[in-house]
């Protein structure tokens, strides 16, 4: 009798502990989140730590629901032991959704206010900063072959998956997409027919080897590797918005001392220098488009 | 005191422009709560509505930057063709793919806040014509905020609302001419010790 009274006293007084200790849901999820990006950063080396969390945490959850994994916590542990699932889990986290000439307007924009000046430059040197599959790597090329400057460029495409460089490489990109894609074109002032670029082949268009001919596609990765140096252009449109405010001032700096004299940063629709370190350091050449110059 | 609600987000697709003007224009300038909306538009949509929204509203109404704080009075519009997303105090926007093919996505917004605001969250949906925000105001219920939509007979397009009522436990149902009070009462909350 007595020993049952203890242990229903005991029972309670788990339960209480039990609740004390209960994590609401909010705080759970963010626990869990905190030590899933820990256990990649300390076993694999890649750190998402200073991504904005709320966009990572959606793309981790719908990693999960494709993987069939029911907690992050599961998550975490078959990271650890499993390499294959972080190199899913890794594909996964970086978006890889782009489109050729997506936002047409900057690219007419970049040729009525970029081009004329870099034909004051000899050699004009172009990093592309989260290239993903390239699909704009090669709008760009061909913006700058129409312009007669593409010959004495030299354009770094980098992106963090070596995955998706493998693919922009190949510069095939799906003919479903060719009807979209060609009439972007035609708003960002296209002056020929997109088709003569590419060669339709099954469900592919198989864009001219020409166009990846001045580009160097490279691993690079943003929040972890170092600058290159004397850049005039820095493309990087659509990246930093997956960034947090912190890791976003560290890669505009990065930005800032890899470039060469008065060069030009291009970013996506809606992102801008407001709210940064370096928002003095730039002037708009056109801020609807978002193309600033250094003013250094 | 400090307040219960940290910030509202609202979500409404078919009907969304006569819902939002009558709403907004019903709000006080010094209505304290930031309001985020996704309200579904085509891709190459321009900005109009937030003009069409700031005549209406006595609350500034503007298209949300990438890393712009978040901050009532404010009412911040999904631009077109990107994910509006909200992260502890600023929002963030997301080209990743389109959801149920919306981007915006409404369930994209809620979900975002409910991470990152917890029980601070309210969550109104309004008039539409697919599935979007049922699975969100889900997320908000589960961390604890509060969820309100609007009663589908009073609205122009029942679909949306009825889904969610289907599918959750709303804190309240409301015709559109309600949830402006009800706003403003659950704006004046403070927190529970």
């Amino acid at each position: 009798m007595a020993e049952s009274n203890q242990s229903g006293e005991l029972d309670a007084a788990v339960a209480a502990s039990v609740r004390r200790f209960t994590l609401a849901t909010t705080e759970l999820e963010r626990l869990e989140m905190e030590l899933l990006l820990l256990a990649i950063f300390r076993h694999h080396g890649f750190d998402f730590r200073s991504y904005a969390p709320a966009s990572l945490h959606r793309r981790i959850r719908r990693h999960m629901e494709s993987a069939r994994v029911p907690t992050i916590s599961r998550l975490t542990e078959l990271i650890l032991h499993d390499p294959s699932a972080l190199q899913r889990l890794l594909h996964d986290l970086s978006v890889n959704v782009t489109a050729m000439f997506r936002d047409p307007t900057f690219f007419a924009e970049f040729r009525n206010s970029v081009v004329p000046l870099l034909r004051t430059y000899p050699t004009v040197r172009i990093w592309h900063a989260g290239c993903s599959t390239g699909e704009e790597v090669y709008a760009m090329s061909i913006l700058l072959e129409e312009e007669g400057i593409y010959d004495r460029c030299r354009i770094y495409a980098t992106d963090m998956d070596s995955t998706v460089l493998d693919h922009a490489r190949q510069g095939i990109f799906p003919l479903s997409r060719m009807k979209e894609y060609t009439s972007n074109y035609f708003l960002g002032g296209g002056k020929r027919s997109l088709s003569d670029y590419f060669t339709a082949k099954y469900d592919g268009a198989l864009f001219a080897p020409r166009l990846a001919k001045n580009v160097l596609f490279t691993q690079h990765n943003l929040a972890m590797d170092r600058g290159f140096s004397e850049f005039n252009v820095i493309i990087c449109r659509n990246v930093l918005i997956y960034f947090d405010r912190a890791l976003k001032d560290h890669t505009l700096g990065l930005f800032s001392d890899s470039f060469a004299t008065l060069g030009v940063l291009c970013l996506g629709r809606k992102e801008s220098l407001r709210f940064t370190a370096f928002e003095h350091e730039f002037s708009a050449i056109s801020a609807r488009e978002r193309i600033y110059r250094r003013n250094r | 005191m400090s307040a219960r609600y940290d910030l509202i987000v609202m979500g409404t697709s078919t009907g969304g422009l006569h819902a939002l003007t009558r709403l907004l224009s019903a709000l006080p300038a010094n209505f304290p709560l930031p309001i985020a909306i996704v309200q579904h538009r085509s891709r190459d949509s321009d900005e109009r509505l937030a003009m069409l929204l700031s005549g209406a509203s006595l609350i500034p109404v503007m298209e949300a930057e990438d890393k712009e704080p978040l901050r009532g009075p404010g009412v911040y519009l999904s631009p077109p063709d990107y994910h509006l997303l909200i992260e502890a105090d600023w929002m963030a926007l997301s080209t990743e793919e389109p959801v149920g093919y919306s981007r915006p996505s409404i369930d994209v917004l809620f979900e975002s806040a409910a991470y990152s605001h917890g029980s601070g969250v309210i969550g109104v949906l309004l008039t539409g014509a697919n599935q979007d925000g049922t699975r969100g105001l889900q997320r908000i219920k589960e961390h604890g905020g509060y969820v309100i939509i609007q009663n589908p007979d009073s609205a122009e397009s029942a679909f949306m609302p009825k889904h969610a009522v289907k599918n959750l436990h709303p804190d309240r149902v409301l015709n559109l001419e309600q949830i402006p009070n009800e706003l403003l009462a659950r704006a004046s909350d403070a927190r529970s010790a």
